[in-house]
């Protein structure tokens, strides 16, 4: 699937999409393995609930199931306007 | 209902007239313009607006399907910048067209509450002491509550 960052998440994991293989079954277990990977993701995800996730560009939580999902992303709280 | 997300700004006169032209069963309009404010102490250079393609049409025309279902409106428009703005220039407008005026203004309050913060934008601000997201306010996720 696709992992897409936006904002300071972007910036802290030092790039704004890329493609992951993943047997995770949701969000919250992605998170997990993204953190266990690097530095800069443990960085990332140090706090989530000053992130939102969203899944094929619905928000939803970090217990969202994966099966079947293409694309996720993660960034914090949106300020439009 | 028109939706434009866009990096070019926008003749905020040209917009309006022609989101009113045209129709006779509309008594009101109501537009909203957001302008990028200075900082307090007058040293904002530049703000950057990030957004998620895809997400973000999606989002607010779930947003302003949910005001026509609401209030009674003829017409929606929302048009919303992105990339790299200063001071006084226009971010983005909302427009409602209503037969009466409390729906009009009531959409148009409530579009602006919800794009606040269900629509995926980012602010970030360059200052003369460096740059810095702009964080959410309590209040912004608070005001949703109202509706």
């Amino acid at each position: 699937m696709d992992v897409l960052y936006f904002a300071w998440v972007r910036e802290r994991i030092g790039l704004p999409k890329e493609r992951i293989e993943t047997t995770a079954a949701t969000v919250a277990e992605l998170v997990e393995e993204l953190k266990a990977r690097e530095e800069r993701y443990e960085a990332a995800f140090a706090d989530l609930s000053a992130l939102r996730v969203a899944v094929d560009q619905e928000l939803t939580d970090f217990d969202a199931p994966l099966a079947g999902v293409r694309e996720v992303a993660f960034f914090p709280p949106m300020t439009g306007g | 209902m028109r939706i434009s997300i866009q990096e070019a700004p926008f003749d905020l006169g040209q917009e309006a007239d022609q989101f009113a032209a045209g129709r006779v069963d509309m008594g009101a309009i109501v537009t909203f313009t957001g302008v990028v404010r200075n900082s307090a102490k007058g040293d904002l250079a530049a703000m950057e607006i990030e957004h998620y393609p895809g997400m973000t049409e999606k989002a607010i025309e779930a947003i302003a399907q949910q005001a026509k279902d609401r209030w009674s409106l003829g017409d929606v428009m929302v048009i919303h910048r992105y990339g790299r703005l200063v001071p006084g220039d226009k971010i983005m407008m909302v427009a409602t067209a209503s037969p009466h005026r409390v729906d009009a203004f009531e959409a148009a309050e409530f579009l602006m509450d919800y794009l606040k913060s269900r629509a995926p934008f980012w602010k970030k601000e360059f200052a003369a002491d460096g740059a810095d997201w702009v964080a959410a306010k309590d209040e912004d996720e608070d005001a949703l509550s109202r509706w």
